[in-house]
């Protein structure tokens, strides 16, 4: 047995025989032209039936990964009809009276070296594509039909590198996993390995890799390791994890795009929490029904000064437009408390929890209240957006916030920038909210539940002191009255209701908050799809 | 002429695909498009010299307009650099 580590790109165990990848060696022979015209046409008619054959692949990429993946292949399209590529190549073909292989040839390996010789990791993957879309426009204009099959059976796939165009041409049903030599997490190739669900390993520094074709191996995408002729123990060590994985992947897949509704048929919104932009992905992965509370607050924590309009616009109108018509609730500005900003210049308090923090700071120093008001309605022309304030604690401060949202949307209005009436709620984390519920919700859209200050406030239980961890319990039978509470009063007031905090997440009580009809639980992105199970299995009229 | 600075954002820098956006947008107007980083120009139209110019993030540029639909292609741009990178 040998191995071999590498990169892992995409995580899954797989079992099979290898085929190597190898890329036709395309000899380009220079030879002489009398007639540049009618060479110079010839490669436009090879050009273009490389921009057809790409059209066409850009439509498979869409259909297998989706557009983001697949706008490599209109970028190839682009550059195979960039001006400064065909008057190169027709330069060359002119002046010396040669071949369109060989000007190709020339042309393509100018533009390799520009891009190889960045120091840009991201811009160097650039080199690959100039050199992919000469070799399809070489392809064609030698006769030769590209063959995609590779293999009869499917196979791990063996190559030095793969282009994207290569990666998209295979036949999936063959493919098991992929391992290449070289290539970069940066890639096309690595993006959609990871989009199509496929192992993948790269850097795995090996020689003379062309002489393993056909031996059997074992993928494993977890650790980053490839097994040649694995021994009897790592076999079926492997076969074993493969199983569990298999068996995992599949409760995912059986939940994917599913319902979150109880076996007599009451439905619940299922939302992600999420922190910065960067845990898309994982909200995605997990299926959300949307966001139920984006913190706003990661755009201030990593500054060290005022985040702008176009900075939070940037972010907002990134994550309404990826969340395609999802809702996503942004949350304004939550900072005080355990939650400290040096520009902010916040006095030290001897009670922080308690005092200047989130909508307090915000009603005060309106100017930074009102620039997150105006990036985030200005991206709600953009996707699904809605709003909500927190630490909420009377009818007044409710209105003086429309106030100044009505001020700010005046003040796009004379702009002429675009933006929707978005819905605007509130969180209701302190017990004078809870209290008051009932008259707080003729002014809101909706309710959002912060069961964490919630549960502090109202048991005054320091969430920072771990020796009161013990006495710290969300389950507490004023707590969930509290939330009864807040639920009725929202419901009979025609709004609708989440639970944002730590114990949206808690199946312990998903019966519990069917039963009060919670219309909504927005919780960590890896909860999702154990609670949609856990929804899925309960019968609410048996409780 | 037509002229103004930005600062790219974008982490990754002016990569392929918004380059992609920019020339479709930049192909749209019939004014020339210089794009300018540290000396080094290109032609706004062309996706290859686009990319070779290797604008990261944080890098400054200049773009130039000039021609008949100048005011709008500048006003355009401008937004289109807010809003892509």
């Amino acid at each position: 047995m040998i191995t071999y580590t590498g990169k892992t790109v995409f995580n899954g165990i797989a079992i099979g025989k290898i085929a190597v990848f190898k890329k036709k060696d395309k000899q380009v022979k220079r030879h002489h032209i009398e007639d540049t015209d009618k060479e110079w046409m010839r490669f436009n008619k090879a050009k273009d039936a490389a921009i057809e054959q790409l059209k066409n692949l850009y439509d498979k990429a869409v259909a297998e990964v989706g557009s983001d993946g697949a706008a490599i292949f209109e970028v190839h399209q682009m550059m195979l009809e960039d001006m400064d590529y065909l008057d190169s190549v027709k330069n060359i073909i002119d002046t010396q009276s040669v071949n369109a292989e060989y000007a190709v040839a020339v042309t393509a390996d100018n533009f390799y070296h520009i891009f190889a010789s960045m120091e840009d990791a991201y811009m160097k993957e650039r080199a690959a594509d100039v050199k992919d879309i000469s070799e399809r426009v070489l392809t064609i204009l030698s006769g030769e039909v590209s063959d995609n099959v590779l293999t009869k059976e499917p196979s791990i796939i063996l190559a030095d590198d793969l282009a994207p165009s290569e990666t998209v041409q295979l036949d999936k049903s063959k493919v098991l996993a992929f391992v290449t030599v070289h290539g970069s997490t940066n890639s096309h190739t690595a993006i959609l390995a990871r989009t199509m669900n496929i192992p993948a390993l790269i850097n795995v520094l090996m020689e003379d890799y062309e002489e393993l074709n056909g031996k059997l191996a074992i993928v494993d995408g977890f650790t980053g390791t490839l097994y040649i002729d694995p021994d009897q123990s790592t076999y079926e060590n492997m076969k074993e994890k493969q199983e569990d994985d298999r068996k995992k992947k599949e409760l995912l897949k059986e939940l994917k795009d599913k319902e979150n509704i109880t076996i007599d048929g009451q439905r619940i919104d299922l939302f992600a929490n999420i922190g910065s932009t960067g845990d898309l992905a994982s909200v995605i992965q997990n299926d959300a029904g949307g966001i139920g509370l984006f913190r706003s607050e990661f755009l201030y924590l990593e500054k060290d000064h005022y985040p702008t309009e176009e900075e939070q616009f940037k972010a907002y109108k990134m994550v309404a437009e990826n969340m395609a018509g999802k809702k996503v609730i942004i949350r304004t500005l939550d900072i005080g408390a355990d939650k400290q900003v040096d520009y902010f210049n916040l006095e030290r308090e001897e009670n922080p929890a308690m005092g200047y923090r989130a909508i307090r700071i915000c009603l005060d120093r309106t100017e930074i209240f009102k620039t997150q008001l105006r990036a985030l309605l200005r991206a709600s022309a953009y996707g699904n957006l809605a709003v909500m304030y927190p630490m909420i604690i009377s009818l007044e401060e409710v209105l003086e916030v429309k106030k100044i949202v009505e001020e700010v949307k005046r003040e796009l209005d004379a702009e002429k920038l675009p933006y929707k009436n978005i819905e605007q709620g509130i969180m209701i984390e302190t017990p004078g909210a809870a209290l008051i519920s009932d008259i707080l919700a003729q002014e809101v859209d909706f309710f959002s539940i912060g069961t964490n200050d919630l549960t502090q406030y109202t048991l005054a239980i320091d969430r920072q002191n771990t020796k009161l961890e013990k006495h710290y319990d969300p389950h507490h039978p004023a707590i969930l009255r509290f939330i009864k509470m807040i639920a009725d009063n929202a419901h009979q007031a025609g709004i609708w209701v989440g639970i944002c905090g730590e114990l949206a997440a808690d199946s312990s009580l998903t019966e519990t908050f069917l039963k009060m009809k919670i219309d909504e639980l927005s919780v960590s992105p890896s909860y999702i799809y154990p609670l949609r199970k856990k929804i899925r299995e309960t019968d609410v009229s048996k409780l | 002429m037509k002229q103004f600075n930005y600062t790219i954002k974008d982490e990754l820098g002016l990569h392929a695909r918004p380059a992609g956006l920019l020339v479709k947008k930049t192909g749209s107007f019939k004014s020339n498009i210089q794009i300018t980083k540290n000396d080094k120009s290109a032609d706004g139209k062309r996706i290859l010299g686009i990319m070779s110019l290797g604008i990261k993030q944080n890098d400054e540029i200049t773009v130039t307009v000039e021609g008949e639909d100048e005011n709008e292609a500048a006003l355009e741009l401008k937004e289109f650099f807010k809003n892509n990178l």
